[in-house]
């Protein structure tokens, strides 16, 4: 592999966990969308590479999914979701940017250390792209964790499968069945979520987690 | 054969899926979905008898063939107690027609994607299929679309997704871990190869997939500190869906965790994945059995035993060894009928009573004098009293347990003590006590429930021997 090549792919894969950066402190449920769409279309471009590199043509499928389903379909629908929810205002983060920044900080350092110390043997083009799809990973994790509003939950979630998306393309000759799998079940659990979404819409007009909470343990 | 046999097992769910989201009426759907139930569970005993060989997608052995009839078997039973079951919900005009089609679409998929979880030999394959059977309790816990039934389903769905994605990142590790010895594409995934060759693997990347497996997958099994979504689930879903969950949906998460076991376990190098198991299970129990003192909802209370009872077995595969393996095995049988029979007690006292708080709920034996001791002959086999089984799987556990680690086995015995005292002391009240509720007769089905308890009576007694060499098989299998 040519070493232009690599550092294509270890910029797409480097511009990933950054987008996954930006989502930690919009404040914004729209402004959150769109930096998700951005994530998923760079996701798509990484994949597309890895596509090219490998030379493995199913994983173009994977990269449209990620397209068209992710990037484009997804923001979309939940784009209309909120204004048909009423809900563009503000989003709270339960603890601060600064904060939420620096655990984030504390996170791509961590799957930094853990993966690149395991996986020696691999060769460098997994072993980043393995690296970086954990910081996603545990990212998305972050936004879950900081957020109390069930549509901004669930953007982190999809963050957090854009990650594994990474790490199953990144590792080299994987069967397709697992790739179309995973686009699979976000397909199935987004039906799932907009069901939900439509559910809790009829009885409370919110999607604020917190207003749920009231109801959290034994019931007095 | 290969194909027969399994597939069936497989078929009959879908199609009878399709089937039940189709027909209208509830009776005739509540019947279809027993006879499909019982069918699968039909065509799972002829894995006695027919041995199907495995193939690269499909893999039957001593160990899944032990869960398979289990989780047939109990989803038969749990079907019949659903038809009566659901019959009270229609009429108190809790669920309508429309949605109760749904549910039985809904029970069968759960069935299929359980069956595909256990006979899977591809491990993409396995975490597709326990997405599945996550994806459709979530829907079948929110059915009841109240604020607590809605916030439950929604915590088990976000919780559930991140073990189930968790659990992705490790299956993912592992292929990479195999690729440099068994080579690309799908023999990488294959279970059977990777166990051949999972000497050669580069311990490093094992031992940190093993990690996120273990988190992922313990949060379906339902695990200490990812438990939080359990207690709500088993609490707002339908009784009969709390019924699967913990007598099977747990048990197939814990069979995918063993089964990554049982590859680590061949190579030497990486680390060895029982310590981790063992702590996890201990916690569990512990944490499990101190929280039973507070509970006010019944169903969450035996959910929190279910915790407990989880911790038990996760706490005896991890010690390992062939004693502690048929140990865990005999535990997690005994375990899943006990639990479900206490559930299809539990279910119909809630609807008897028209609550599920324990306050509200007294004089049982008084009142409904079949129920009550129904469920109270379920929870003193469920704290493990003789003569019933799960006094004898227990006593294995511990017994095996003392002769390597007596330290470990103080605390598990505390455990399982301090829940003893948990349950008898929230039980008694409802069981004796001034007669509290509505004592109006119930319209139950007490054939499943008394089943169950039979078995579980039957195996404290007397073990048939072909049963035990089977578990014996399974025990050294598992290593």
């Amino acid at each position: 592999m040519s070493s232009l090549q690599f550092d294509i792919a270890h910029l797409l894969a480097g511009s990933l966990v950054l987008a996954s950066f930006m989502m930690l402190y919009q404040d914004r449920l729209y402004a959150l969308l769109n930096v998700y769409a951005l994530h998923a279309g760079v996701l798509a471009l990484s994949v597309a590479w890895q596509a090219y590199v490998q030379h493995a043509p199913h994983l173009y499928v994977t990269a449209l999914i990620a397209l068209v389903f992710k990037a484009i379909i997804i923001p979309v629908a939940l784009h209309r979701i909120i204004r048909r929810l009423g809900i563009h205002r503000e989003i709270e983060n339960v603890i601060g940017v600064g904060l939420t920044m620096m655990a984030g900080i504390g996170l791509v350092a961590l799957s930094m250390v853990v993966m690149l110390r395991v996986t020696p043997g691999a060769d460098a083009l997994a072993r980043e792209d393995l690296a970086f799809s954990l910081s996603v990973v545990l990212l998305g994790l972050l936004i879950m964790v900081t957020r109390r509003n069930a549509v901004s939950q669930v953007v982190g979630f999809m963050s957090l499968e854009n990650g594994l998306v990474l790490a199953a393309t990144g590792a080299k000759g994987m069967p397709l069945v697992v790739e179309i799998s995973v686009a699979f079940s976000v397909l199935i659990a987004f039906i799932v979520i907009g069901i939900f979404l439509f559910r809790i819409r009829e009885r409370f007009d919110s999607v604020d987690v917190q207003a749920l909470d009231r109801f959290r343990g034994e019931r007095r | 054969m290969t194909i027969d046999t399994l597939g069936a097992i497989l078929l009959i769910p879908v199609i009878s899926a399709a089937l039940l989201a189709i027909l209208p009426g509830y009776l005739l759907t509540a019947k279809l979905n027993v006879v499909a139930a019982l069918a699968t569970f039909l065509t799972s005993l002829s894995l006695f008898v027919v041995e199907p060989t495995s193939g690269q997608y499909l893999l039957l052995d001593d160990l899944n063939k032990v869960f398979i009839v289990l989780t047939t078997f109990v989803g038969f039973t749990t079907s019949v107690f659903s038809a009566s079951y659901i019959h009270h919900e229609i009429e108190i005009g809790r669920l309508t027609p429309a949605f109760l089609r749904f549910y039985h679409a809904m029970y069968q998929m759960l069935m299929f994607a359980m069956n595909l979880a256990l006979v899977a030999n591809n491990i993409g394959l396995m975490w597709v299929a326990v997405e599945m059977a996550t994806l459709t309790t979530v829907l079948m816990v929110g059915i009841y679309r109240t604020h607590e039934a809605l916030e439950a389903a929604w915590k088990y769905f976000i919780l559930g997704s991140v073990g189930i994605a968790l659990a992705l990142f490790g299956t993912i590790l592992v292929y990479m871990a195999a690729r440099p010895a068994v080579g690309e594409g799908l023999d990488g995934m294959v279970w059977t190869v990777l166990v051949k060759h999972a000497a050669q693997f580069d311990p490093a990347l094992l031992n940190v997939a093993f990690v996120f497996l273990l988190l992922g997958y313990g949060t379906k099994v339902g695990l200490a500190p990812l438990h939080a979504w359990l207690p709500d689930a088993h609490a707002e879903g339908p009784t009969p869906i709390s019924a699967v969950l913990s007598g099977l949906l747990l048990n197939v998460a814990l069979y995918a965790l063993l089964r990554f076991k049982m590859m680590l376990a061949v190579n030497t190098e990486a680390i060895a994945p029982g310590p981790l198991m063992v702590t996890m299970g201990l916690i569990s129990v512990i944490f499990a059995s101190l929280m039973l003192y507070r509970r006010r909802d019944i169903k969450r209370m035996f959910a929190y035993s279910s915790i407990e009872h989880m911790g038990i077995i996760v706490f005896a595969f991890g010690m390992g060894g062939p004693l502690a393996n048929f140990a865990g095995l005999l535990h997690m049988t005994m375990h899943s009928l006990t639990k479900s029979a206490i559930f299809f007690a539990v279910g119909h006292i809630a609807q008897v009573k028209g609550t599920q708080k324990i306050a509200d709920i007294g004089g049982l034996t008084v009142t409904n004098p079949v129920l009550g001791w129904g469920l109270m002959l379920g929870v003193i086999a469920i704290v493990g009293l003789p003569p019933l089984g799960i006094f004898m799987s227990e006593f294995l556990v511990v017994s095996s347990t003392f002769a390597r680690a007596p330290w470990l086995t103080v605390i598990l015995v505390l455990g399982i003590i301090i829940a003893l005292g948990g349950l008898f002391l929230r039980v008694g009240a409802v069981m004796f006590g001034e007669p509290k509720g509505k004592t109006a007769p119930a319209e139950a089905s007490y054939v499943p429930m008394f089943t169950h308890l039979g078995l579980v009576l039957m195996a404290g007694i007397y073990l048939p021997p072909g049963l035990v060499t089977g578990f014996q098989n399974v025990a050294k299998l598992l290593g």
